[in-house]
């Protein structure tokens, strides 16, 4: 028994009446739809904490400071005379990921490195003052990072991630 | 005429799971009553709802946890921290209530037009199955934000299982995990809160099998008879019951955006505190006619077997209705006892708010009596001794003849 | 008609509910509540800035000596019309526990924008202790947890003075007409000119009882706004979309005729 095609044609032809009431089903549903998905976008706490302060007039040269993030490990160093000039002296051109020291820390605060500590191969977290540059050394894999953090030899592809930061005072940054 | 597509992918698909063709025979083939109205449109109403909740449940879960120090904490960092996390709880929360609306409209529908009669028997106890299933995830739902209601609610409730004898004490520590209300039972109710309302949808699915197989009731309580009595699911109904998910979505919306705690309790913006117990426990609204029977009865265990009989007694609703007349709108008599029910239940609503004493609790114990006399007496007595009005021949006469003369008669 | 006997069903199952969530709702043996008609009433209500940020003036400099405020944080009361100057400035007047250093003890520092209003009690044991055995509730939410909200509120707090019929109260305890059972440990909190507001609009018991209720109807809400805006919307567009439904399905029906 079959109810179809009942009751007689004219009702084939597309009416403006139900297209319209179809398109604000439409537009009710993608609307319904938006708080469903930005839920999971952060919420106004994790975004309150997207910024820290860090007190750095505790580090001495050659002194360096992990410190959490985003939920991430960042290195704080506060470089020696002779690690600056470690990290002046290589040739940019032969680096994996080519940059020159300068642009990896604030002007006239070169003795302050601040570094992502994570690796950028895998993510592992390096170890510090370890490695054949003297920098950092990744166990996971064998990266090899220099007093700028820069990858020198190992599988990772760049150099330490430098994140957004500033000098509030001499004593204080705020990363991010 | 079954389904036809020149389509070759469709053909290849539908070969190997028939997804389309049943489609297509669901809502195309498949005759469904002319004459339905307004009533029958809370079945796909509490589809919607069902996947609402379970949606709005789904998202709520990745920002909830369910521990005692932190489950209250993180109920609010929804409300105030998480992208429109005070949306989705209050369209959770009221959608439970409006949940029960429609599945206590439904169930009325079913009482008024005997839709639960030979040969719809099986539609109608897993119907009752599937309303048990919803009291109990509704019940451990409102545990979750462990609120001074949420948890002395649980606790009460949890409690009623010792009055079984003999094995009664170690089913409550059981329930708990422990010997109180706590954490393990916290863990638990989220737990089986997240599962119950699968297990709802899986019922469901055989509500409508069982439904598929004798096809809908309708106003008029007579069977199809031919072409005449009925329409094909798409576009009729399709359309009409979009309006209904409109019309109720504004229902809804009232409650979520300007009424969000009217059908709360204050209470339960009170962190749990075991050691404080508020001055009147009271059930969600929904619960509040059986929180009315198991209060009525004066001996714990009666009470306890006396609001497990009023779903239970409606289990055998199939067998206890004599009548030979499906339909209300044929049988003046019971129409009037049907109203008469309806207000026994609003009446059982308001005594499960008020304290068990005095008068309240008179009228408790009357309106309880009166609950089960309707089942068990009123509705074989009538069966027997109504005189019913004529039956229509078929719905298509009563359709066409009747745009004025029985109740059944409009369509729109 | 078949609408009619619906539209009867419906009728009636929204009386039921309301009778049943009304009766549940209904109050104890205290004196009936005195009604505000508060700026963020009705559909369209929204807070009056300035009364929000004198009610939490009078909560910074009165309440705050025994109520937390725990839910709400230095960040929020830029909702309330502060700048994010202004806001760090506040927040940075308190001391916020912190730690545990690289030593392993805990230590002080300001407070930042992202620290949520610290308690005055380090534990809830110790607030019970300094207040006679009674723990003074935290207040972010008690506008939502007291039936009568923020008309219980400013009735209880403005309501010390009036008559209670003779009742007295035991030692430790005060009396109140709006509380239910007539006694309550604690003592009236407010009294003229208790503080000068920093916008300097008189500071009676009156007017500090209704900024406060304001204020603390905003922490238990802080969303009341965007939620009334959205509604509007929101449900305009589903009566619209339900009238074209409803024609829609008219006319579709039509057809079997």
């Amino acid at each position: 028994m079959s109810a179809a095609s009942h009751g007689g044609d004219g009702g084939e032809r597309r009416d403006f009446l139900v297209i319209t009431a179809g398109a604000f089903v439409g537009v009710g549903a993608v609307g319904l739809v938006w708080p469903f998905v930005d839920q999971m976008n952060p919420s106004a706490d994790v975004l309150a904490l997207s910024s820290t302060e860090v007190d750095i007039s505790g580090i001495e040269p050659g002194q360096s400071v992990t410190i959490s993030w985003r939920g991430k490990p960042v290195f704080v160093r506060r470089r020696t005379a002779a690690e600056i000039e470690a990290a002046l002296a290589v040739d940019v051109d032969d680096l994996p990921d080519p940059e020159s020291d300068d642009a990896r820390h604030k002007e006239g605060k070169a003795e302050w490195l601040v570094v992502l500590g994570i690796c950028t191969h895998l993510g592992c977290v390096p170890l510090g003052y370890a490695g054949d540059y003297d920098g950092w050394f990744c166990p996971c894999h064998g990266s090899h990072y220099d007093t700028s953090g820069r990858i020198r030899k190992g599988p990772a592809p760049a150099n330490l991630e430098v994140p957004e930061y500033a000098f509030l005072t001499d004593t204080q940054i705020k990363i991010g | 005429m079954s389904f036809q597509t020149d389509n070759k992918l469709i053909k290849w698909f539908d070969d190997r799971l028939p997804l389309v063709s049943v489609m297509h025979h669901t809502f195309v083939q498949h005759p469904y009553p002319r004459n339905l109205n307004v009533a029958y449109q809370f079945g796909s109403i509490l589809g919607v709802m069902l996947t609402l909740q379970i949606v709005t449940g789904i998202v709520l879960a990745m920002h909830y946890t369910a521990h005692t120090s932190m489950a209250f904490d993180s109920v609010e960092h929804i409300m105030r921290d998480v992208n429109y996390g005070w949306l989705l709880r209050y369209m959770h929360a009221n959608g439970a209530s409006m949940f029960f609306i429609a599945v206590y409209l439904h169930m009325f529908r079913g009482l008024y037009y005997g839709s639960y009669k030979a040969p719809r028997e099986m539609i109608w106890m897993i119907g009752v199955v599937i309303l048990l299933v919803m009291m109990a995830t509704g019940f451990m739902g409102y545990v979750l934000p462990w609120g001074q209601m949420s948890f002395w609610g649980a606790t009460v409730i949890t409690n009623l299982f010792s009055a079984l004898p003999v094995v009664g004490d170690p089913i409550v520590t059981w329930l708990w995990g422990g010997f109180a209300v706590d954490n393990p039972t916290l863990n638990r109710f989220f737990s089986l809160h997240y599962l119950l309302p699968f297990v709802i949808f899986g019922l469901v699915f055989l509500h409508l099998v069982a439904l598929h197989q004798k096809g809908s009731t309708n106003p008029l309580g007579i069977e199809i008879k031919g072409p005449a009595d009925y329409i094909s699911f798409h576009p009729y109904f399709t359309v009409k019951d979009f309006f209904g998910f409109a019309a109720f979505g504004v229902i809804f919306a009232v409650f979520v955006f300007w009424f969000p705690n009217y059908l709360g309790h204050p209470d339960n913006y009170i962190p749990a505190d075991p050691l404080v117990t508020p001055a009147h426990i009271v059930p969600e609204w929904y619960f509040l006619p059986f929180y009315a029977i198991l209060r009525s009865v004066p001996d714990k265990l009666m009470g306890v077997l006396a609001m497990f009989a009023a779903i239970g007694v409606l289990f055998i609703l199939p067998w206890l209705d004599r009548s030979r007349v499906r339909s209300a709108a044929f049988r003046p008599q019971y129409k009037w006892f049907f109203w008469i029910f309806a207000l026994d239940c609003i009446v059982l609503g308001y005594a499960g708010s008020q304290p068990a004493e005095g008068n309240m609790l008179i009228v408790s114990r009357i309106a309880t009596i009166y609950y089960f006399v309707h089942f068990i007496f009123l509705m074989p007595v009538l069966g027997w001794f109504e005189r019913p009005k004529p039956l229509p021949t078929s719905i298509s006469e009563a359709v066409l003849a009747g745009k004025a003369s029985t109740s059944a008669g409009e369509n729109a | 008609m078949m609408i009619n006997r619906s539209i009867k069903v419906l009728a009636g199952a929204v009386l039921g509910i309301g009778l049943m969530t009304g009766g549940a709702l209904a109050a104890g043996d205290a004196k009936e509540l005195k009604s505000v008609d508060w700026h963020h009433s009705g559909p369209f209500g929204t807070y009056d800035r300035a009364q929000v940020q004198r009610g939490f003036q009078v909560y910074s400099e009165v309440c705050a000596a025994c109520h937390s405020l725990k839910y709400i944080a230095y960040r929020n009361l830029m909702e309330i019309g502060f700048s994010e100057d202004q806001a760090k400035a506040i927040a940075a007047e308190k001391d916020i526990e912190d730690g545990p250093d690289a030593a392993g003890d805990m230590f002080t520092r300001a407070g930042r924008l992202s620290d949520k209003i610290p308690s005055p009690f380090p534990n809830d044991n110790a607030a019970k202790a300094s207040n006679g055995g009674a723990f003074p509730p935290d207040l972010s939410l008690i506008a939502k947890a007291r039936v009568g909200g923020e008309n219980y509120l400013y009735s209880l707090l403005s309501g010390y003075e009036e008559d209670s019929h003779g009742h007295e109260c035991p030692a430790g305890t005060y009396s109140n007409p709006y509380f239910a059972g007539g006694c309550l440990k604690m003592p009236s909190p407010i009294a003229d000119d208790l503080i000068e507001y920093v916008d300097g609009t008189p500071a009676t018991v009156d007017q500090m009882s209704k900024d406060v209720s304001a204020f603390l109807t905003w922490a238990a809400e802080p969303k009341m706004e965007e939620r009334k805006a959205m509604g509007f919307k929101v449900i305009i567009f589903l009566l619209i979309m339900s009238g074209l439904l409803y024609a829609a399905k008219r006319r579709i029906w039509a057809r079997l005729h």
